[in-house]
């Protein structure tokens, strides 16, 4: 039987895992199957989904493929997406070019690998500070309260220039926002603080600037004065908002979902924790054991599109399950074992094509300062609770874990 | 071999320069790519292919020596 001809049995997209650190386990299954599997949307419609590295890579690849959320099915979500949305004025993320080319070339002078080695120093001030505050408060802790949220907080705020006072009002804004079963009227409420928010951090970089990012764009100081206008107002509040959420909400949930991964396998963390020189491989091969992108990308076709073996028709949507393809066993030895020496760098945990993760280099850095310092720190590092006990944030678009109790010898 | 990139398609996610920074840069200006060493020598060239492998927008090509002409296009 053909991948086509099954087209009448759409599945839901697997949400259940069995083990915290594996995807859930059909997609093993759906990826030997076959390249592409008929998805079933909440919304009632119907596209596709795929697990190979090689279709995932090629999908996001594709230019005929529009990332513009406004055309697509949510996997996980049944809410209608309204059309005429001017609260999505700069979340290039979920735009497509010439829109996209546009805010990427004004942000991308800010996330270069050089400008975020530059911030080394900083990084690696925050991390001693909230081990000490970490060390001075405990044992116990909750490493997710203690670390894994104040560090990727703190640098994204000074880079942006974002009050650090104010996390409790974006992290809780956050949070509402990135809950797969949360309410229409509630998301939209929590994104409308957030942009109440943003707005007025903008309004006041204007009268008061700064050295900060914001500061930066808002007085288009120093850009590449090319022909592009310079980003309105409320341009600039949608790009302060889509980088201060993916700053402290992704890095967090690596941090905590990662440590919990490194308790969890003792010999690996005994590796990170000895030998500095495996940083960058440990920092890699996490990403793509973990993959916190846990539903997504999602695609719409702009035409009708031949792809892994299937013709989407125009505005279906594509899930491409970064998840699955870091497990792809065709493309990584092992793919299901943590192991901090291999090279995992072509892991597809930051996306691909156009849009793949601006921040990275960011990401990677806090993470190879955290990792190392928090093992050496506590080096009896361990939960707190049984492993069944901590809870997992399989309910929200950015996998992790909502808290993990961990204590250590004093 | 020769190193050449589509700068227009670039997008500034800067793995070129993580795999081989020998070879490629961004610039201050716009964060895109700078190609430093467009004839890096075979030390850099199992590098320099990485990099390409690791754009995710396709934008490096490496062109092998023995498959170039005279002007220094691929022939291949």
């Amino acid at each position: 039987m053909s991948v086509t001809s099954s087209r009448s049995s759409p599945v839901p997209l697997p949400r259940h895992r069995g083990c915290p650190f594996d995807p859930p386990e059909e997609y093993a299954g759906l990826r030997e199957e076959g390249r592409a599997t008929p998805l079933a949307f909440p919304d009632g419609k119907a596209g596709w989904l795929l697990t190979r590295y090689e279709d995932v890579q090629a999908l996001l690849a594709d230019e005929r493929f529009s990332a513009d959320r406004r055309r697509a099915s949510s996997p996980v979500r049944s809410l209608p997406i309204r059309e005429d949305d001017s609260r999505r004025v700069g979340s290039f993320l979920g735009m497509d070019p010439p829109e996209h080319t546009r805010y990427r070339r004004l942000l991308a002078r800010w996330f270069t690998v050089r400008r975020i080695r530059g911030l080394l120093p900083d990084i690696e001030e925050i991390v001693t500070s909230r081990l000490d505050a970490m060390e001075r408060g405990g044992p116990p802790a909750d490493l997710v309260a203690a670390f894994a949220r104040p560090v990727p907080s703190l640098v994204i705020c000074q880079l942006l220039g974002v009050p650090y006072e104010d996390r409790a009002d974006f992290q809780r804004w956050t949070f509402t926002l990135f809950g797969i079963d949360r309410e229409e009227a509630e998301l939209f409420a929590a994104r409308d603080a957030l942009w109440e928010y943003m707005r007025e951090l903008v309004a006041a970089k204007r009268r008061r600037p700064d050295d900060a990012l914001l500061s930066g764009l808002v007085h288009g100081a120093d850009t590449a004065a090319d022909a592009d206008a310079p980003l309105t107002d409320d341009e600039l509040t949608g790009v302060g908002l889509l980088l201060l959420v993916a700053g402290h909400e992704t890095t967090a949930n690596m941090l905590g979902l990662g440590t919990y991964a490194l308790l969890s396998h003792p010999g690996q963390a005994a590796l990170v924790r000895e030998r500095p020189e495996l940083a960058d491989h440990a920092v890699e091969e996490l990403l793509r054991y973990l993959t916190i992108a846990q539903f997504g990308t999602i695609r719409t076709a702009r035409e009708d599109v031949g792809i892994a073996g299937v013709r989407v028709r125009a505005g279906e949507t594509v899930v491409g399950s970064l998840a699955a393809a870091n497990r792809d066993p065709s493309h990584f030895t092992g793919p299901d074992d943590l192991d901090v020496t291999r090279d995992a760098g072509q892991h597809l945990a930051f996306g691909h094509g156009m849009h793949q993760c601006l921040g990275q280099h960011l990401a990677r850095m806090e993470m190879r300062t955290a990792f190392p310092a928090l093992l050496r720190r506590f080096p009896a590092l361990r939960l707190a609770v049984p492993p069944d006990q901590v809870p997992l944030r399989d309910d929200m678009l950015v996998y992790g874990v909502h808290r993990l109790p961990v204590t250590w010898d004093r | 071999m020769r190193v050449r990139v589509d700068r227009d398609r670039c997008r500034g996610a800067g793995r070129c320069v993580l795999a081989a920074p020998e070879v490629f840069d961004q610039s201050e200006d716009d964060g895109l790519v700078v190609v430093v060493d467009d004839r890096p020598p075979p030390a850099l060239h199992e590098r320099a292919r990485l990099a390409a492998r690791l754009c995710p927008n396709g934008v490096i090509a490496t062109v092998d020596s023995a498959t170039l002409d005279e002007d220094g296009r691929g022939t291949g």
